[in-house]
């Protein structure tokens, strides 16, 4: 896991990777990439409530480079999936670096059961642009959430569920860590070249945002939130589903025994 | 090339376009979506839009001056939209063709021949304008008094009426028809002037209920594209509904196969547009008719004759649309498109009763007033009316709003649908938010209803404006209603279930729906009594607690008596034991025997009706999916002063 402290998201993106070994040491030749994003929201990239399109750009076409046969940018979104993919700019992004941007479709859900889960059990789970994929990136922007704490690596891969998920806001850290197990990703981005410590995860204002400065590179998904949780102003220790995770074994929460520069 | 082959390529090309701008109308950044092309320049061109807006609210909305365009040909013309432009028209008749192709000649003559209710489209025409016109009379009574430059106005709008009326004028020779309408026009502007604070004649306007061109675009937009989209997804990932549509597709498709029947049976009996233009082609230069009185009779020009304007014997001038089938089909080139009345004997348009027209006119007149006889415009009004953001106050809305689906068509969301009975009768097919259909609610960052509205119904309005930014940042944001929490239905607020998806979702910042916590107790068929108990490990007297319920991160304990100053996290539980997180050790370790309380943390939600939108994603993303927890009506609405619930609060919105 390396940290990159830099005011500028691109910079910092390829700093980390290069600390990490460069993209070539995470995507081979003919590999098949998933970027999941975090594309919730029909808002415009300033606002932070999304990833920003420059690091989907940038991954995307790092991929490419790295020789990457196919790489697909997707979620599922919270308002209109169209609006969500153009105002986010990161259909355009995604496209111009050479990426598909897969827009779910009802027929792209699959019931999936997480073995051992609790919650994941027969859930329509975005299962049709993860066929064939070999390659998992979760870029996620680090937010405000309020009812499970923080909104980052780990909780985006809530925009892989379909149906009427927000049931499972009854138990917002149990279903945080089925999520973290369900999805192994080869990496995950965090950026937190601004954070938005109010009013999350919707944000709307730019008084909203706080720069930070810092963007995570991880193969520990649970690392990356630990530190994530520090630009919150938080503990990791605050956040329930940090532990449930590590507990699981989806990763360490104590981020500084891994691995782990700070640069 | 022949006329006819002329006719066919203007048919499929304004066909193909209508249907080409129904497709586009949709928003993104696709050449084949809403990137400039004038989609609604059909429902511009429709005259009866121009006129049933300008009658209702004095004022012609931008772009309805084609229908000026329209009006001026038919006068020189004849009726050449219905044939040459009318994608309704072509539809009907290519399923006309179709299903009568292998009819015998004497059948095809025989349907085609002149019905006398063809003159009820010119009745439908007559009510559905007066319940338009019903205000404009005691409006053109008292202009003088309210605002003397629109006296211009009213002259133009009389100058229309006065050849519309004209049309009407010696029907029959022996039928005046202008003095009964003299003294209708003067016994309406008497009740109108005589009662206007209780404005007697009110108006809307109903034209688009049966005008083909909204009829049209409306069946496209909300029932064909949906169903053909269905299959192939590349319109909408999502499928898209929209509430009672089945009866616009019941209207729609059975207007089309009454085609099998009396081809354009829409167009000869019911097309209000049609009628217009029949009143209008009477003045026409150029029309249809013999070259010579005497001819063999041998029908052939009625056997494909689309209007039933009976072009063989005494052609009626105002039923035919200029298919110019006839002078094809004339054996002996007897038929010609001429300056000179018809050889044969010609009527400007069927037989049209005084009593038929007095019946339609006060019917219409009345028919607002009665429809509102029931309150909904007044303190019946219905909460579950909710417009899109930029809606006019009701009654200017309802007195420019053709029902076209435009605005139900480009939504994003998908969150705008057709009224059914929300806003009364007169609110049928006009636009609702219903916020359990679609994506997700009123998106707070669009405006894309208000810029595609043809008629203004829905005004165009900004980002800026819409949020209350810019130059709108001193009066506050468009509201369309307001968020209620409806807490017997609501998780933590009746079900000690932790949720506020309302308030995550809540996409104005800061946000409208906030929370205030609450340590619930845990309902336990006994007290929980500590047998033993270590820093962090309590150890309870009897197996009273579902193992694991408690660690979801939501549960918290404190001692009892004395009571333990902070709720402790707790994190692992058996039937008879509770670990709390090592965050937060005891201070001193817990004595036996003492009772431990356990409680759910519950965020509950409020709403904060100073910052409500009423964009309603909070209703649409509420997990209680039936009837949702939390639910937005209309009250405080920026369009409708009366229904606020801020007294005193400043908004510009409605100087508009």
């Amino acid at each position: 896991m390396c940290v990159a402290k830099d005011p500028d998201r691109i910079n910092a993106l390829k700093r980390a990777l290069n600390a990490m070994g460069g993209i070539e040491a995470w995507i081979r030749e003919g590999d098949r990439v998933l970027l999941k994003v975090n594309a919730a929201f029909a808002t415009p990239p300033n606002l932070s409530a999304t990833t920003h399109p420059d690091l989907v750009y940038e991954l995307a076409s790092l991929c490419r480079k790295a020789g990457a046969k196919k790489v697909i940018v997707t979620d599922n979104p919270i308002n209109d999936p169209l609006s969500c993919f153009s105002l986010t700019g990161i259909a355009k992004a995604a496209l111009s670096a050479g990426a598909e941007v897969v827009i779910p479709k009802e027929h792209y859900f699959k019931p999936m059961t997480l073995s051992g889960g609790k919650l994941i059990r027969e859930w329509p789970v975005l299962y049709e642009p993860f066929a064939g994929i070999n390659k998992v990136i979760g870029v996620a922007p680090v937010k405000d959430h309020q009812r499970s704490g923080a909104s980052m690596s780990m909780k985006n891969w809530y925009g892989i569920l379909g149906g009427r998920r927000n049931i499972f806001h009854q138990n917002i850290h149990d279903i945080i860590k089925e999520l973290a197990i369900l999805v192994k990703p080869t990496l995950v981005i965090l950026d937190g070249t601004f954070t938005m410590i109010t009013n999350g995860p919707t944000g709307g204002s730019l008084s909203d945002l706080k720069k930070t400065n810092r963007l995570v590179v991880s193969s520990d998904q649970v690392a990356a939130d630990s530190f994530g949780a520090t630009l919150l102003g938080k503990d990791p220790g605050d956040l329930p589903f940090i532990a449930k995770a590590e507990a699981a074994g989806a990763g360490r929460s104590d981020y500084r025994s891994l691995e782990f520069k700070m640069i | 090339m022949s006329i006819i082959s002329a006719r066919r390529i203007s048919q499929a090309f304004f066909l193909v376009l209508f249907l080409w701008f129904c497709i586009v109308t949709s928003s993104g950044e696709k050449w084949r979506q809403l990137r400039g092309w004038p989609v609604n320049w059909l429902l511009e061109m429709d005259p009866l839009v121009g006129l049933g807006t300008l009658l209702g609210t004095h004022e012609l909305h931008k772009g309805l001056l084609w229908g000026l365009a329209v009006i001026i040909l038919t006068i020189l013309l004849g009726r050449f939209f219905c044939s040459w432009i009318c994608p309704f028209g072509t539809i009907h008749q290519i399923v006309g063709f179709l299903g009568r192709r292998k009819e015998a000649l004497f059948q095809k003559i025989d349907s085609n021949r002149f019905n006398s209710w063809q003159s009820v489209k010119y009745w439908l025409l007559v009510f559905l304008l007066s319940g338009a016109a019903a205000d404009f009379i005691g409006f053109s009574a008292t202009i003088s008094r309210d605002d003397p430059r629109r006296v211009w106005l009213v002259a133009g709008v009389v100058c229309i009426a006065t050849v519309l009326l004209l049309a009407f004028y010696r029907l029959k020779d022996q039928k005046n028809m202008m003095i009964p309408l003299a003294v209708a026009v003067f016994f309406a502007s008497f009740l109108n002037v005589v009662f206007r604070e209780d404005q007697l004649l009110q108006h809307s306007l109903q034209t688009g209920l049966l005008d083909p061109i909204p009829l049209a675009y409306r069946s496209i937009n909300l029932i064909v594209l949906p169903m053909v989209d269905a299959s192939f997804r590349h319109l909408s990932p999502t499928p898209r509904f929209y509430q009672g549509a089945w009866f616009i597709g019941a209207l729609f498709f059975t207007s089309i196969l009454l085609n099998l029947k009396i081809p354009r049976f829409y167009c000869r009996f019911i097309c209000p547009l049609g009628a217009l233009f029949g009143l209008l082609s009477r003045y026409a230069i150029w029309r249809i008719g013999k070259t010579d009185a005497k001819c063999a009779e041998c029908l052939m020009c009625e056997k494909n004759c689309e209007g039933a304007c009976s072009p063989s014997g005494r052609m009626i001038l105002s039923e035919c649309v200029l298919c110019f089938n006839c002078i094809k089909a004339c054996q002996t080139k007897q038929i010609a498109y001429q300056k000179e009345p018809s050889a044969g004997g010609e009527l400007p348009v069927p037989d049209l009763s005084r009593r038929g027209f007095m019946i339609s006119f006060f019917s219409g007149v009345a028919a607002i007033p009665i429809s509102r006889t029931s309150g909904v415009m007044a303190a019946n009004w219905n909460p579950g009316l909710i417009r899109p953001p930029g809606t006019l106050s009701e009654k200017d809305f309802l007195s420019r709003c053709i029902k076209c689906g435009q605005c139900m068509r480009i939504c994003p969301t998908n969150v705008i649908q057709p009224a059914i009975l929300e806003g009364g009768i007169e609110g049928v097919w006009t636009p609702v938010l219903n916020f359990r259909i679609g994506k997700s609610g009123c998106r707070h960052t669009c405006i894309a209803c208000s810029h595609l509205c043809p008629t203004g119904a829905i005004r165009p309005i900004t980002l800026d404006e819409r949020m209350g930014k810019g130059i709108f940042s001193k009066s506050d944001p468009i509201r369309i209603g307001t968020a209620f929490i409806d807490r017997g239905r609501c998780f933590p607020w009746s079900m000690d279930k932790p949720c506020i998806v309302c308030q995550e979702n809540c996409p104005v910042s800061p946000k409208a729906i906030f929370t205030k916590i609450l340590f619930s107790t845990l309902r336990v068929p006994a007290p929980l009594i500590i047998s033993s108990a270590d820093s962090t490990r309590v150890m309870l007297g009897g197996a009273h607690l579902v193992p694991n319920r408690l660690t979801t991160g939501d549960y918290f304990c404190r001692l009892k008596n004395p009571q333990d100053p902070h709720e402790r996290l707790i994190i692992e539980n058996s039937e008879n034991h509770i670990v709390i997180s090592p965050k937060f050790p005891w201070k001193s370790l817990p004595e036996t025997g003492k009772e431990i309380e356990v409680f759910i943390r519950l965020q509950q939600p409020y709403v904060d009706i100073e910052r409500c939108i009423g964009c309603g994603i909070c209703e649409h993303e509420c997990p209680v999916s039936g009837k949702r927890a939390i639910r937005v009506t209309a009250e405080n609405e920026s369009r409708n002063k009366t229904r606020t619930l801020l007294p005193g609060k400043s908004n510009d919105h409605d100087r508009f």
